[in-house]
Order: structure tokens, then C-alpha cells, then sequence
């Protein structure tokens, strides 16, 4: 029969436009003022205790709590107004003290059997909820260069070691390193030394006037290593002192080969966030002081878990975490956690001048911390809140020397996994791999965010109610078709960005409206066809049979080129370019499934199946 | 729109005076990309911006003095949608700590202001940026040609790229002669104009090449005019939905989506016209013929030359 669609086809959009309304519905619901509260460290554990004096410090602040959750490794209680939250974050941070970090967050508020479901809101992108954005670039040359330093310093030793002497070595440009000898022998004594240990190098043999050489050239597998190996230090480093700031969901990404994009929703303190990104956290190892030491060469630390717990230590440091090359929880054998550290050449050469004559004696691990601690101190009633600079320096591991150490050695007798874990953490994030320097910054106040979101919404309602008023006088009944249909589009797409989780930006939104306003394309010319099918003089069913499957090779040509410029678009865009290109391809996706099915079905059920006089569809003719 | 039998309006009429305008428009927006340039936002150039909310309207001059005196040279103030919003550009990219000392260098004379939004970008970011962009620029138009050009005919590619490009180049065009903001929305937009002028193009050759092969009589000439009388009324409907939303974005939409809802708005009016009077233009020029369009013929399969119908999968749909 014609125009008619079976069940099942019905049936499949039904299921397709439920599923779209369940995931899109999340949106509807307002996130909710909340604090969330996380352990200052991996140990730190949030229990029903802290939550319990955290709630009790806001109601003796007379702050109205909505609700609040436990989870596995954070709180999160939920206020009722934007005030109360400004109000709660130092009211709990006093209440719970240095342990535990206290973040500002929007917390949706999706009903538990939409959560179930596995729905929930989209997130909003920094220019919509306020923030701090960063771009960072590593410093790749240095980061090289600092390599071959290394490189060369360990070398060098191994030759003096083997006896092997050697006239001069230096780093030359940007990837060399030349050694020049005596005479033949030892060079290629010295060639098949290097051959052995250091095969991530390109080896030559060459004559600078009366100097027998070695050039040393990092291959460039091993110079993309380097790079590599240096971003994403960076990045744990960075993601280390991002979580240091309490923020809630914030974003460390890597942007291309060296850049580094930090994003902190919710931050105003562009200035604050700068000093801990750029912020020197540091390590410092050191021998515990002899029992009959002057006390002039001591100095009296505590440990960073246990405040109480102190430990006398050596004044001259041994070495610091910028020696620190690497370091990784492992076990050892008996599968006890341990920290295995890799020295570079010069903290090797120290830590085995120090060590050698020390076994048995116990060696720390200092911890060396830059932070800026807001304080709030009441001047004349109003709390004023006043920063400073702390320099913080907490043992985090005291151990027994069993042997001299050289450039890898490790820390054992330690307590947990997660405690090896986060020393490794701790140690490799003591120094970046490679200076960073700011390229890019952008704060957005919370202000302009909800007047971009305002400004946002509006547009979008008023460009659709335009649309659907202009479809309407123009097609009549075929119009509310179309109508339905675009709904049915922007439901569809508000619940594949949801599903997805994009971010929804500003640009996102006007992608969004450009949807709804080339949205109704597929159908106009749908109708347009149907009209001139009609005009030929063929029934109305045949015309509408013919309209839809001559008008689909048009929609889907152009349909597919215009998706190709927008994955073109999201392939080579960033930021804002990016955020449009998501919403432009899942809205040509969804508009050509709605265009194309969710009218015909609807038209279908209107007009198939029956005999049909005249169609709805607008102009003079079709009413004739 | 025209639903009577009237004989087709005769688009192709046009074609001699639509060539001279669109020439002359082309020549004299490239003439003003060389003379004036754009101006490129922060986005591209690098530098720092600061925009600010004062409680009372301040006088920019003022403002401007401030900053002259603290030893600043190169920016720009201006107003930023209200009177109390300031805007200061500054060329310079070396400094990440521009914008809290702006702040403090304003707040210093004493008036009350806060923070709205700061930006800074370092010039390399922006110098590589207005290379990416060129490139996604030129590519997308070259995907384009391909993809046309297989699944049409190779002048039919042409027909479609050089629309685009006429489009682009236009808006780029106004865009230097007003000096307005070319930052990366505006970017996006343009990459929006090529795909909405593509929609728009795609159409009507769509037709133009049903028509070669169902019409059996006729010369180019008739065919391509018929085509677009057909095509019309889609055209103007669709322009016209984009515009009222684009419209809607342009006065509601805010300062910063602003520039890309005008650049939107010149690109749809542009592309529609460039759909008709480019692209059909340059198809009657290069010759398009019936023997171009014609399903390539099965050998002993009769009644090759059948228009193009939907794949067999939609009508199971």
C-alpha cells in the first residue's frame, strides 16, 4: 500500500524519539550549588565522619544544606543558592582543616532513575560556567639538550671508570655529542664501550684535523621519545598541581606535540593559579644526623603524614628532585611495594659520594612544598581574605641504606600501594621534565558565562519559534509536520551531545541555531517537490511517494558535502572552531534522520493508506 | 512562491550583468584584503585584552590617558556592548601578567571596577592558528571539488568550489572594509558559509543534472533556467529560515557571537546568490552538455539514460 510505513518502521522512530527524550531530559533539571569535599592527599580517606562535622559547620553558620552524597573518594553536599556556596567553602575548610580539599562545583541534579539510565546533563564549556584557561608549551629543545647533558656527564664517568681516556666531550647543536681521543686504540676501545650501553645513538667515527672523534647522534625515534617523555611528565606534573588547587573537574589536556591546555572552571584568581601551576614543588635528600652531631648541622623536621613524628636530619643536601630522572612504584621481592628511582648522571655521582661510607645509617626523602594559602581573617565584621607564600618541607620517607647507591636505587618499607604510588607521583612531579611558559590565557567571570548561557537560550527559543511560525504560514499542515520534525531534530541532538558528553560552548550554541535554521532544509525541499509533483498533475499520494524519494539524492549530496567540511573542521579546528564542528555533525546526522523519516512517518500516518483529495501543503494549487 | 504555470523566469537573462557584479565584487574585496587587510583578533595577532566592568560609565579618554601615563603604548579602549564595559587591547604578547597589572594600573585612579574577562595569547600560538586556518580553509574546498566532482561530473566540481570560493572571498571582503574583528567565530563561520553555500549549490545542480536527463529537448540554456525556476522557492525558504534564525543570533545572541552571526548572514545572502548566478553561470560557460550527465551505458541494457533513482535501501526505510 502506499504511504504506508509497517509497524516496525514506526515503531524503531518511537524508540528513537523516547531514547532521545530520556538522555535529553537531564538538561532540563538546574545543577545545584554544591561544595565537594576530597582528601588533600590519595590517603586521606572521606568518610560519613567528615562529612558529618562539615554539615554541622554549615548549619551552626545557619547555611542551608539541600542534600548531601558520600562516594567512594569524595563528598558532596548541595546548597540551595549561589551566596550560600561563596559562604560554605571557607566555613568547611575550617572545619576540616589543611586534610581535605574543599571545591566550589555545579552538581546536576538528574533524578536517580534517569542516572540509572546512565543520562545526564551536557557539560557546559568554560565561556558558558566561568573559569581559567590556560595554554602551556613545553620547552622541547631544553627538554633534549637537558638529555644530552646527562648523556654526556654519564659517559664521560664510565669512560674515567674503564680507563679509558678521552681528550674532550661536549654537547654540539641541537642533538650531538662529540668526544674526541688521543689515538686510535682508545677510541675504539671507547666506540665499542659506547656501542654497548647507549644504542638509542647514531654512532660515527670522524677526524676534526688532528682530533680522532666520536659523534654521538640522538636518533629521532629517541628525540620523539624524549619529547614524548617530557610531555607527559608535564602533564602528570601539572594534573598534580591542578588537583592541588581544589577544583572541581578541571581539564589538563595535551594539545598537539608540546602544549599543554588547563582548564579550571569556577577559578577567578588567574594570578593564584599561575603561581601553583608554575610552582616549584621539590625534593631534597638528606642523611639522618648522626646522634652526636653538633646541633648547628642539623635541623629538626616532621613528617608530612604524621605531623607529630619528627626526625633529625643532616643540614647539606645530598641531592634534589631536579637529579631525579625518573621514578616508578614497583615491588620488590617479596612484593612488598617499593619506589624505584632513577638518578640522573650528576644526582648518581652525589648519591654514591654520600652513601658509600654510610650503610646502615638512615637517608630521608624531604618533600619541599611552595603553596599560597588563602587566609580569612575578620577586619570590622567582613572577612578579608589575605595570601601568602609557605615554604613547607615534610619528610616522606626515612630508610635504611643497605648499599651504596648509584644513579637507580629504591625506597622501600613503605606502607600501601597507593602510598608507593602517589612518592612516585610525588618524586617525578618535583620537577618538570622541561620548562613551560604560558602562550595563551583567557579568565572568564561567572558573570559573562551566565549572560553568554542567557544570550544563548534566547536566541536558540526565538530563532526556533521563528522558524516554526514560518514554516507554518508558509506549509500549513505539511508545515506542523516539519515542526514536529524539527523538535523531534533539536531533542535528537540535545541527547546525542548528552550521550556523548560534549561540551557545550558558545560556539556550540550557534552551531545549534545554524541546526534549526538548515534543519527544515529536507523538508522544504521535500514539500517543494510534493508541490511540483502536484502542479504535474499526478494524485496526492503518488505525489507524495515521489516527492520524498526524488528529493532524498538532493538532501543526501548535500547533506555529505556539508558534513565533510564540518569533520574537516573538527579535525583541524581548536577550541571554538572544535566545539562547533561536534555540534554541526551531529546536527546534520540528526536532522537528515528527522527530515527524512520522522516526517514521512508522520505524513504517513496523516495522509497513507486512504483516499486523499487535496493536501495541506500551502500555494494555490494544492488547495485546488 | 510562484505556483502558477507562468513561463520561467529568465534567470539566465542575467547571466552578463550577475558576472560583471560578482567579478567586480570578487576583484574589489581581494583589492581591499591587499590594501586594508584584515583585522585579525587576538585570537591570531596575539597580545593581551582585558575587558572590565565599571560601576559608573567611565570616560575612555580618561582611561586611555591612564594607561598612556603608566607607560603603555599600543592599545585600544573601547566600549564592549555597554557603556560600563571597557575593552583594552594591547599589541604586546611577551607579558602573561598584563591584565592583573591593568587592572591595578585603573583601579589605582580610583574607580571601582572588576575583572569581567582577560585574555592573553602569545603571537606564535596566532601565527600558527592563521596557518592551520588557511589550511582547513583550502582543503575543505578541495575535498569538496573531489567529492563533487566523483560523484557528479568534474565541471560540476568546479561550478561548486568556485562559488565557495567567491563566497569567502566576498565576506573576507567586507569583513576589511569595515575592519571588523576577524577572529576564530568568524573563522568558523566562513567554514559554515562554505558548507550552507555547498547545500545551496548542490541542489540546484542536483536538478540542473535531472533535468539534462529527463528532458530530452531544449538547449543548455533552457535546462539550467528551468532548473532554478524549480529550485527557487527551496532556496528562498531555506535562506530565509537561516536568516530569521541568524537574525535572531545576531541581535540576541551577544557581543561574542556577534561578528559570526553577521559574517553569517552576509555569507547566506552571498551563497544564494552565488548558487544561482556563480554556479549555474560557469556551468553554461564551460559548456556543460547533455553527454556530460549521461549514466555511463550498460552494454545491451536499454533505457541507460534513466534519471537517477534513490538508492534501492531508502525505499525499505
Amino acid at each position: 500500500m502506499l504511504n504506508k510505513y509497517p509497524l516496525w518502521k514506526n515503531l524503531i522512530i518511537l524508540v528513537a524519539i523516547v531514547i532521545g527524550f530520556i538522555y535529553a531530559l537531564p538538561n532540563l533539571f538546574p545543577d545545584d550549588y554544591a561544595v565537594q569535599i576530597t582528601g588533600a592527599r590519595s590517603s586521606t580517606e572521606v568518610n560519613s565522619n567528615v562529612l558529618d562535622r562539615a554539615i554541622k559547620a554549615l548549619e551552626s553558620d545557619g547555611i542551608e544544606v539541600k542534600s548531601s552524597t558520600l562516594e567512594d573518594r569524595d563528598a558532596l553536599i548541595r546548597l540551595t543558592s549561589s551566596d550560600d556556596q561563596l559562604r560554605a567553602r571557607p566555613a568547611v575548610q575550617a572545619a576540616l582543616g589543611r586534610d581535605y580539599l574543599v571545591a566550589l562545583n555545579m552538581a546536576p541534579s538528574t533524578p536517580s532513575w534517569l542516572k540509572s539510565m546512565g543520562a545526564g546533563p551536557m557539560k557546559l564549556g568554560l565561556d558558558l560556567r566561568g573559569g581559567v584557561h590556560f595554554l602551556l608549551e613545553v620547552d622541547m629543545d631544553t627538554a633534549v639538550g637537558q638529555r644530552l647533558e646527562a648523556v654526556s656527564g654519564q659517559i664521560k664517568r664510565e669512560l674515567r671508570e674503564e680507563r679509558i681516556r678521552y681528550r674532550g666531550g661536549d654537547v654540539q647543536g641541537t642533538r650531538d655529542i662529540v668526544l674526541s681521543f688521543r689515538d686510535e686504540a682508545t677510541r675504539t676501545e671507547a666506540f665499542d664501550l659506547i656501542k654497548r650501553q647507549y644504542n638509542e645513538f647514531l654512532l660515527d667515527q670522524r677526524t676534526d684535523g688532528d682530533e680522532l672523534q666520536i659523534a654521538l647522534t640522538l636518533s629521532e625515534a629517541e628525540v620523539s621519545a624524549i619529547r614524548k617523555y617530557a610531555l607527559e611528565q608535564n602533564l602528570t606534573t601539572i594534573r598534580n598541581r591542578v588537583n592541588e588547587l581544589g577544583v572541581a573537574e578541571p581539564l589538563v589536556q595535551q594539545q598537539g606535540s608540546n602544549r599543554i591546555i588547563v582548564e579550571l572552571p569556577g577559578v577567578q584568581d588567574t594570578a593564584q593559579a599561575k603561581r601553583v601551576l608554575g610552582a616549584t614543588a621539590n625534593l631534597e635528600f638528606r642523611m639522618e644526623a648522626r646522634q652526636d652531631a653538633a646541633s648547628s648541622e642539623t635541623e629538626q623536621f616532621s613528617f608530612r603524614d604524621e605531623r607529630q613524628r619528627t626526625a633529625r636530619l643532616e643540614r647539606d643536601v645530598i641531592a634534589t628532585g631536579n637529579n631525579v630522572a625518573n621514578a616508578q612504584q614497583a615491588f620488590d621481592e617479596n612484593g612488598q611495594p617499593q619506589v624505584s628511582i632513577t638518578m640522573d648522571s650528576v644526582g648518581g655521582d652525589l648519591m654514591n659520594r654520600a652513601t658509600r661510607n654510610a650503610i646502615g645509617r638512615r637517608m630521608a626523602v624531604l618533600f619541599i612544598e611552595f603553596r599560597t594559602e588563602t587566609e580569612t581573617k575578620m577586619v570590622n565584621g567582613e572577612p578579608v581574605e589575605s595570601e601568602k607564600r609557605v615554604v613547607e618541607k615534610g619528610i616522606i620517607s626515612l630508610a635504611t641504606v643497605q648499599s651504596a647507591l648509584g644513579s637507580s636505587f629504591r625506597i622501600t618499607g613503605l606502607d600501601s600501594i597507593p602510598e608507593a604510588a602517589e612518592l612516585a607521583l610525588l618524586l617525578r612531579a618535583g620537577a618538570l621534565a622541561a620548562p613551560m611558559y604560558f602562550v595563551q590565557e583567557r579568565t572568564i567571570g561567572p558573570s559573562l558565562g551566565q549572560k553568554n548561557i542567557d544570550a544563548g537560550m534566547m536566541s536558540v527559543g526565538l530563532g526556533f519559534i521563528l522558524v516554526l511560525l514560518y514554516m507554518l504560514v508558509y506549509y500549513r499542515g505539511f508545515g506542523v509536520v516539519a515542526n514536529i520534525a524539527l523538535t523531534v531534530n533539536l531533542m535528537l541532538l540535545i541527547a546525542c551531545m548528552s550521550i556523548l558528553s560534549a561540551t557545550l560552548t558558545l560556539p556550540g550554541i550557534a552551531g545549534i541555531v545554524l541546526t534549526v535554521g538548515m534543519a527544515v532544509d529536507a523538508n522544504v525541499l521535500i514539500f517543494e517537490r510534493i508541490k511540483e509533483e502536484l502542479k504535474s498533475g499526478i494524485s496526492p499520494q503518488l505525489a507524495i511517494n515521489s516527492g520524498y524519494s526524488r528529493a532524498f539524492v538532493s538532501i543526501f549530496d548535500a547533506n555529505i558535502t556539508t558534513l565533510l567540511v564540518a569533520v574537516i573542521l573538527f579535525a583541524m579546528g581548536s577550541g571554538p572552531v572544535k566545539g562547533f564542528a561536534v555540534t554541526l555533525c551531529i546536527g546534520i546526522l540528526t536532522s537528515m534522520f528527522s527530515g527524512l523519516m520522522v516526517s514521512r512517518s508522520i505524513v504517513n500516518m496523516v495522509y497513507g493508506g486512504r483516499r486523499v483529495e487535496k493536501l495541506s501543503i500551502g500555494g494555490k494549487l494544492a488547495n485546488v | 512562491m510562484s505556483d502558477d504555470q507562468k513561463q520561467a523566469f529568465d534567470f539566465m537573462g542575467f547571466r552578463k550583468i550577475a558576472s560583471a557584479i560578482s567579478i567586480i565584487l570578487v576583484v574589489a574585496s581581494i583589492a581591499l584584503l591587499g590594501m586594508r587587510g584584515l583585522n585579525f583578533g587576538m585570537d591570531f595577532t596575539g597580545g593581551t585584552s582585558v575587558e572590565l566592568e565599571y560601576a559608573q560609565a567611565p570616560q575612555l579618554d580618561e582611561v586611555r590617558s591612564t594607561l598612556t601615563e603608566a607607560g603603555y603604548d599600543q592599545f585600544v579602549v573601547q566600549n564592549f556592548g555597554a557603556d560600563t564595559i571597557v575593552l583594552v587591547r594591547l599589541s604586546e604578547s611577551g607579558n602573561d601578567q598584563l591584565a592583573p597589572e591593568i587592572v591595578d594600573t585603573l583601579s589605582a585612579t580610583g574607580n571601582e571596577l572588576k575583572l569581567i574577562s582577560s585574555e592573553f595569547v602569545g603571537s606564535q600560538v596566532g601565527d600558527e592558528l592563521k596557518e592551520d586556518s588557511g589550511l582547513a580553509l583550502l582543503l575543505a574546498l578541495v575535498v569538496v571539488l573531489i567529492y563533487v566532482g566523483m560523484r557528479f561530473q568534474f565541471k560540476f566540481g568546479i561550478a561548486s568550489v568556485v562559488p565557495l570560493a567567491h563566497d569567502v572571498i566576498i565576506v573576507l571582503g567586507v569583513f576589511a572594509l569595515f575592519q571588523w574583528t576577524f577572529d576564530l567565530t568568524v573563522l568558523a563561520a566562513l567554514l559554515a558559509i562554505i558548507g550552507y553555500s555547498l547545500n545551496d549549490t548542490i541542489v540546484v545542480a542536483d536538478r540542473i543534472r535531472e533535468n539534462f536527463r529527463k528532458m530530452r529537448v531544449g538547449e543548455s540554456w533552457d535546462i539550467i533556467n528551468e532548473s532554478i525556476h524549480q529550485t527557487i522557492a527551496r532556496t528562498i525558504n531555506t535562506s530565509g529560515t537561516t536568516l530569521v534564525v541568524l537574525l535572531a543570533l545576531y541581535f540576541l545572541g551577544g557581543e561574542a557571537i556577534n561578528k559570526f552571526a553577521l559574517a553569517l548572514i552576509i555569507g547566506v545572502v552571498v551563497g544564494t546568490y552565488s548558487s544561482i548566478y556563480v554556479s549555474a553561470n560557469l556551468l553554461m560557460v564551460m559548456g556543460v552538455s547533455r553527454e556530460d550527465l549521461m549514466v555511463p551505458a550498460k552494454e545491451g541494457v536499454e533505457g541507460s539514460e534513466e534519471e537517477e533513482q534513490p538508492p534501492e535501501w531508502l525505499n525499505r526505510m
